[in-house]
Order: C-alpha cells, then structure tokens, then sequence
C-alpha cells in the first residue's frame, strides 16, 4: 500500500487493468499523501471526499478500457471545474464555482480519471515562481526554502511530491517547463491549437496552452492523447491528425537531426547550464542523433516582445471582472467607483502591473510604436524558427537559465523575474510545442532541465527524442519528504 | 521614455483600477523599468514586416447558426455577487 505513490501513472493504469490495484486503493494513498503534504501548499481547494466517493463507484461498475481507469488526479485551478471552485489563484475569483466544466479536463474525466482538487498557481497564470497566487507561496519538494516555478507551481510540486500521479497545467510563456525544471519533473507545451482553451481562464489567448506535467516521458505522452482534441468551441482549435503519441512512442531517433541555436548561449548564463547544454548534445549523439549549430538571430528580442503581447492580451481578457456577474465585489458609491474599487482590491500586484502595461500598449497613440511593433517582431522570431526547420527537426536547448531560486529572491525585481523565461518564451510566440525534461543537478542538488522544441504538430517527434534521451540520462530525484512530519 | 505619475493615472483610469499616490509611485517605478527593458525593440527595423496576429494557420470556421445551449438563466446568476430575480444589482447609474 505504501509504495502506491511512487508509481509512474503509467504502472497505475496497468495495475488497474490488471486488477492488482482499485481504483479506490489508488486514490486513497494519494488523498493520504496530499493530507500530510499541506505543508507545501500545493492545492488550493481539496475534493477528497467526492474523489474517495468516485473512486468507489468506478470500482463497482470498472471500465478497464478506458485510458486513465480510475486514475486520481488534481489540476492547476485555472482549469473550470463544474460545481467546484475555479479560483485562478486570485481573490477576484475567490468564490467563483463554474457551472460548466473546460475542454481539456472533460477530455481526462472522460477516459475514466477522477478529480481529486485543484492546484495552486500564479494569479491569473501571471508570474515564474508561484508568489503571485492570492492562496500563498508553493513550496518546492525539493528545498523547504526554493520556489517551485511559476506559473504551474502547485502542479509542478504535486507531481514531484507524488501528491498527484500526473497533472496538466497551462503555459504562456513558459508556465509548464519552467516549473517542471525546477521540480525535476517532464512538461509539455503542446502546439498552440493542439488542446481547447475553452473553459480556461484566459491570460494571453494567442500564447496560452495546456499541457501535461508528468514524472516521466511515457505519461505525458499518455495524458497529452487524452487532452488534445479538436474542440468547436475553442475557434483556434485546430483540427489536425494527432496521434495516439503513447503507443506510436519510440526510442528509435537515429538520424534525427537536432539544432544547437548559438543565440541562447546568453550572457552571464551559469557554467552549470552551459555543461548541461553540452551534456545533452552528447545524450542526443548517443541516441544516434546528428547534432547541427545553427541560428535563431532574433532570439533576444523575444523577452521585450512577450511583455507586450502577453500583457495587452491579458489587459483585454481581465476586462471582464468587474464586480457585476461574477467573483468578488467591493462595494462604491457609483458604478464607477464599484469597478474601480473592486479590480484595485480583487487584482493583486502583478496582475494589476500587466493590466497597467497592457492598457499603456494599447491606449491611442501608442499602439503602432508597442503593440504593432511586437506584433512585427513576433513575425520575425516565427520565421527565424521556420528558417531553422528547413535544416532540423528539433531544436536542444536549457529550459531555464538557472535552477531553481529561493522564495522570495525575485518578488521585488520584475524585470529579473520576467528573465526567467527566456529559453521558453520564444516557443510560446512562435506557437511551437516544446518540452523539459530533467537532465542533472548542479551543484547545490538542484534539478536543471534540458528543453527539446519542435515543429509546429510534431508532438510525437519531441516526445520521442525525450524519451530516448531521458533513459540516456537515467535522472533520478533527490526528494526526501522533509514536509511530512 | 519616462512614465509619470500623470501616465499613470490616466492608465489607472482606462484599466479601472483605482491608485492611490504611494502605489502610483510604485507603479511609476516598475512600469520605467519594464518599459526600459521592452524598449530594446527599437533596434530592429520592421517597416516591411507584417505583424503576426495569429500563429493558428487557419481560417476561421463557420458553423450554422443555432442555439445549442438553453435555459441557462440560474446557472449565468449563480456567480452574481447581488441580484435581484434575474437581473444583476450595480450602484444607481441614473439619477
């Protein structure tokens, strides 16, 4: 019984179809574990009761043929969940409860899993670290003292603490692979258009995406054929081929020829990062890869164009709350006054800053020298990636330019904050799937990740070259539950 | 490029967030720096480059024009923070 949370998902599910494990058994040593790990504050509503209860009527009446058969599982709470609280880590949503559930998670309950609670995150998905959430920082399983990335904090340290078998999260500009390579944990950002947006709290509609977050690289591919699908309520769902990228996942890379972007050799960026970097391309040769240098000259614009695009999206998108249909209210005298009051004390700090640039970029006179330009510098960082497909099929790079770092080292600096994402965030404009895996320690034991970018729907190339690297690197984690007492 | 305290709340009033004088200095503060930062794009000529609105290569799909969901009134009220029978309550609008 012990042991059951040290299964991969994917040993659960056979365990369950096998019979050797309920569904009941599953999720009652998962509720127990997240029970005694409230220390690192990882979810920010429990559903226990209603999982245990679940759990039990899928044992009575199992259907072995589904995907995830039984398979507890909490979520980042920026996912809609019908007749459970959706609070997007922000007291404007404090008391929101959806009456409709999103896209992506009907898709997992759908294939037989059962929602245990939904997990902490960034206000709004806006922040690196997790700091920003009205519900309180994140500790990261790994040190009492670190953050556990942002914004996908509380999935990323539920996955690591085995709190959950598998999660998914959602990723605007670095939000899935950032937080897993601070946990020592596989992320994926699939394709934008891959998986629905419908019912999702929107941050960036033209950046956000949602992706499974996962111990290992077969789960993921596992959960991101359940997520992905054609949705006609998400008009920028695309209807593309997917595969069924669990069965069709292969070792076999040979040949497969890998980028190295010189551009992402930043300055200042720590030794530690860089030998990872050359590691990597060693595990990739090993795989039978052919290693190719090439070039991405506009990476570094990337940075100064996100923090235009993504806040003017996320000025427009937060509009909405606004004190009259939904979420909290602080009372005024006029109506005007109620608005102004109720997004000042409903917004925290962060959010409030991104509205601010956002409606700067966007306010007249301003939107050709901001907002147009970005829109003209995303062009030209979509292309560079376009011209680099013609010569690859992938592109290595790290996933962060450093472990992780301590609560509260960052809060005050947002520029320092928002540099965090600079391997990840061109994916996120150009609309490429990308994915972190965990590749070494340095020298404080902290887990670095390496990131494997892809072609736009080529998912399961991606997720082929990860898992062939992943036995090369044969990872293991340093986590040695300090938070259960 | 400075933003002033003037910018700011004339931003404070566009977003409907209200701003006192301390948190408008902070937001002055931090809004400089981040501007500073995203200035760097000026380096780059951009005049012969269409701007990228969408990395979604689709166009958008047309579907036939039909009510698929109904009698929705109790769920759209539930979240309302006040309501009265169907309606939403905000502060008097008109005098």
């Amino acid at each position: 019984m012990s042991d059951i949370t040290k299964q991969s998902l994917s040993e659960l599910v056979e365990n369950i179809k096998g019979k050797k494990l309920s569904s009941s058994e599953v999720t009652k040593a998962f509720v127990e574990r997240s029970k005694k790990s409230k220390e690192l504050n990882s979810y920010i509503t429990e559903d226990y009761a209603n999982a245990l209860n679940k759990a039990k009527k899928f044992d009575e009446k199992p259907n072995l043929d589904l995907k995830l058969p039984g398979i507890p599982m909490a979520v980042k709470d920026l996912f809609c969940t019908r007749d459970l609280r959706t609070t997007a880590g922000s007291k404007i949503l404090n008391n929101f409860v959806p009456t409709y559930e999103s896209t992506v998670t009907q898709n997992i309950w759908n294939e037989g899993a059962i929602l245990m609670g939904k997990l902490n995150c960034d206000e709004f998905a806006m922040g690196s670290s997790n700091e920003t959430s009205f519900f309180g920082n994140v500790q990261n399983p790994i040190d009492k003292n670190l953050v556990p990335g942002g914004s996908s904090g509380g999935s990323s340290s539920a996955v690591a603490a085995q709190l959950t078998p598998i999660t998914i999260g959602t990723d605007t500009g670095g939000s899935i692979r950032q937080p897993a390579s601070f946990t020592g944990t596989v992320g994926l950002k699939p394709t934008y258009g891959s998986c629905s947006r419908y019912g999702i709290v929107a941050f960036a509609s033209s950046l956000d995406q949602a992706g499974p977050m996962a111990q290992n690289v077969k789960d993921c591919a596992l959960l991101q054929e359940v997520i992905s699908t054609y949705d006609e309520k998400d008009s920028t769902s695309i209807d593309f081929k997917r595969n069924e990228y669990s069965k069709e996942l292969t070792k076999d890379i040979k040949g497969k020829k890998i980028g190295i972007p010189k551009e992402y050799r930043v300055d200042g960026m720590p030794k530690e990062i860089e030998d990872l970097w050359k590691k990597g391309i060693e595990y990739a040769k090993d795989c039978g890869a052919e290693i190719i240098d090439i070039s991405l000259p506009h990476t570094n614009y990337a940075l100064p164009t996100y923090y235009i695009v993504a806040p003017a999206e996320a000025s427009s998108n937060l509009a909405r709350y606004d004190g009259v249909k939904y979420g909290f209210r602080a009372e005024g005298e006029t109506l005007i006054d109620m608005y102004e009051k109720t997004r000042s004390e409903g917004f925290g700090a962060e959010v409030q800053r991104r509205i601010m640039i956002g409606t700067y970029v966007l306010s007249s006179g301003y939107y050709d020298a901001y907002y147009l330009k970005a829109q003209k510098v995303r062009k030209l960082i979509k292309n560079d990636f376009d011209d680099a497909y013609k010569k690859v099929d992938a592109i290595l790079t790290p996933s962060t330019p450093s472990s992780a770092f301590k609560i509260g080292e960052k809060t005050n600096d947002p520029v320092s904050m928002y540099l965090n994402d600079i391997f990840t965030v061109p994916v996120n404009l150009a609309g490429l799937p990308g994915i972190s895996i965990p590749a070494g320690h340095d020298a404080k034991g902290y887990p670095l990740g390496l990131q494997i970018i892809g072609k736009a729907f080529d998912e399961q190339n991606i997720l082929n070259i990860a898992y062939a690297m992943e036995e090369k690197i044969n990872f293991k984690n340093n986590i040695n539950d300090w938070w259960i007492k | 490029m400075s933003i002033n305290l003037k910018t700011i709340k004339h931003i404070s009033k566009l977003s409907r967030i209200s701003v006192d004088e301390k948190k408008a200095e902070k937001l002055a503060e931090d809004l400089n720096s981040i501007f500073d930062f995203i200035e760097k794009l000026n380096e780059l000529k951009t005049e012969n480059v269409e701007p990228l609105t969408s990395v979604a290569e689709t166009t958008l799909k047309l579907r036939s024009d039909e009510v698929k969901s109904k009698n929705l009134r109790d769920q759209v009220i539930k979240n309302s923070p006040k309501e009265n029978e169907d309606y939403f309550v905000v502060p008097k609008v008109i005098e």
